[in-house]
């Protein structure tokens, strides 16, 4: 049985706290990421979105708390064995973080080069780059460097990045931030349908309500090669979970339709921002 | 008023508190830094790649202050040697005043400017734009990747720019001394051999420089890696790397002339 299919906990954050020289910046967090779920994380800036991604990569240490990956407690961990859990993930950092130093064909090839717990052939390495480049339509451009693409092109590099080990679990920080509508578009339809090739669990952080909608509403058709609605627009509401955080809070946790019954002023803001 | 007393104390400690936490950090770093120097995997390209940043670029300006500051020496000396009727003497003040100090101390300072500058903003425009995560986060240690290679190459490279900017400012010396001065050029060579010592000298002006790039390579890694605040905190921690790194360099010269002369009976 896969892990998408088991359903078991990918991601778990029990009671956890993070401040920054005194500043609270996560507050008594906890939540529960399965197999196979997607999660859209909404919050205005500031209010610590990415740095929970951030300490469910083990890149920072909370104050308080436990977190769980893949049933293991990350926070008694030194940074030489998180480096076997992070490379079942994948991250899209908010500025992309492409290695300005290295090509395109480089910068992706890194973690297959680089995490020891990946062993991948180095004969396979070219192909599966090529292939990941490929994936995000941007095969033409290996010998080019993160200075040389425009900032949607470096965005796609940087997803190119992040899922060529396949890695189970994917997160992704403000994806679509600074980027206009349509190369907006194009970023998501890409990461749904990573997600739904790759049937990973997914940790989406936005403050764009509409990016949820896509991620909860929409699928790719493999057989078409687009995105279309969700069994003809019949949302599966148990395959995405809506979190909104405040102030280093999480202050709901849910599904749509749920987000879109709260009356919290805060909550609505979000929602209202569709129409 | 043992109100506005406690709270003097807390400021106090506040006040205290940030250098020594910072002090600690960079004593860290230093350690993990020297510890990756024997943990696989060894980043060779990198090291290769450092030194000729580091070392051969460096030469130009080496060569150049180097020069100028035996040519000076030999100026400035031969007018107070004139005095005394020592004027023959003049290459072996401008030798022993290079190797023991103005060689290690100008060219480290110079290495501090071009290098810890450099690697401050380099790594501190990583960090800003979260490259040094994403490192971590790819299964990369960038203390290893980063901060060691650069230590590596520094204490390889600063020692031999010395002896570069040594020879150079003896040549500087011997300009004036035979075309200002009238010193026949055997005489002003002679006397650059005739007094140096092994260990006073030599040792000495080879040992500060090696010092000299654990600071210069170490402070620039420290202060980059601690950048925050987007491209005005990369200045900032460019222009902090400068000046620790500098004043850092004159308190060990002072530290280990002492050593020297008190172990060595001049």
């Amino acid at each position: 049985m896969s892990v998408a299919e088991s359903h078991e906990s990918v991601l778990r954050f029990e009671h956890v706290s993070v401040s920054f020289d005194g500043e609270p910046a996560l507050l008594d967090v906890s939540f529960d990421a399965r197999a196979g779920h997607s999660h859209v994380i909404l919050g205005a800036a500031g209010s610590g979105k990415t740095v929970l991604l951030k300490t469910a990569m083990g890149l920072v240490k909370p104050q308080d708390g436990k977190v769980y990956v893949f049933g293991q407690d990350i926070t008694t961990m030194n940074e030489r064995a998180l480096f076997a859990i992070r490379s079942k993930i994948g991250m899209l950092f908010q500025e992309s973080a492409l290695f300005d130093s290295l090509n395109i064909e480089e910068n992706v090839a890194y973690p297959l080069l680089n995490q020891k717990s990946i062993d991948f052939p180095r004969s396979q390495v070219l192909p599966r780059v090529k292939q990941a480049l490929e994936f995000v339509e941007l095969g033409n451009t290996l010998g080019k460097f993160p200075n040389e693409l425009s900032g949607g092109m470096r965005r796609r590099a940087a997803i190119a990045r992040a899922v060529v080990t396949e890695p189970p679990l994917q997160m992704y920080d403000s994806p679509t931030a600074g980027l206009d509508p349509i190369t907006a578009h194009t970023i998501m339809a890409l990461l749904i349908k990573e997600r739904d090739v790759s049937k990973a669990t997914t940790l989406m952080v936005t403050h764009r309500y509409q990016d949820g909608n896509l991620m909860a509403n929409f699928r790719y058709n493999s057989d078409q090669g687009r995105l279309e609605p969700a069994r003809e627009g019949v949302r599966e509401p148990d395959q995405t979970t809506f979190m909104v955080m405040k102030e280093g809070r999480l202050i709901f946790e849910g599904d749509q339709d749920e987000l879109e019954a709260s009356h919290d002023p805060y909550i609505t803001k979000f929602y209202k921002q569709r129409t | 008023m043992v109100a506005s007393g406690s709270g003097d104390r807390y400021s106090l400690l506040d006040f205290v508190k940030e250098p020594v936490l910072a002090a600690q950090e960079f004593f860290q770093l230093s350690g993990r830094a020297l510890k990756n120097i024997f943990r696989r995997p060894h980043y060779g390209d990198d090291i290769i790649l450092q030194m000729d940043a580091i070392g051969v670029g460096s030469v130009p300006i080496v060569i150049l202050i180097g020069f100028f500051s035996g040519a000076v020496m030999a100026l400035q000396m031969s007018r107070a040697l004139a005095q005394y009727g020592q004027i023959g003497r003049t290459g072996q003040i401008v030798s022993l005043t290079l190797i023991r100090e103005l060689g290690p101390v100008l060219t480290a300072i110079m290495v501090a400017g071009r290098n810890s500058t450099g690697i401050a903003s380099e790594l501190g425009s990583m960090k800003v734009t979260e490259q040094i995560d994403a490192m971590r986060a790819l299964g990369t240690d960038p203390v290893q990747k980063l901060v060691t290679p650069r230590l590596i190459a520094t204490a390889v490279m600063l020692p031999l720019l010395t002896i570069i900017a040594d020879f150079v400012g003896m040549f500087g010396g011997f300009i004036i001394a035979r075309f200002l001065l009238g010193l026949l050029s055997s005489q002003y060579w002679n006397s650059v051999w005739r007094d140096l010592d092994w260990y006073l000298d030599i040792t000495q002006g080879l040992v500060k420089p090696f010092v000299f790039a654990f600071v210069v390579s170490l402070v620039g890694c420290y202060f980059g890696l601690r950048t925050t605040g987007g491209t005005q905190g990369v200045g900032r921690s460019t222009t902090q790397a400068m000046v620790v790194a500098t004043v850092l360099i004159f308190v060990i010269d002072l530290l280990f002339t002492q050593i020297f002369i008190g172990t060595g009976g001049a």
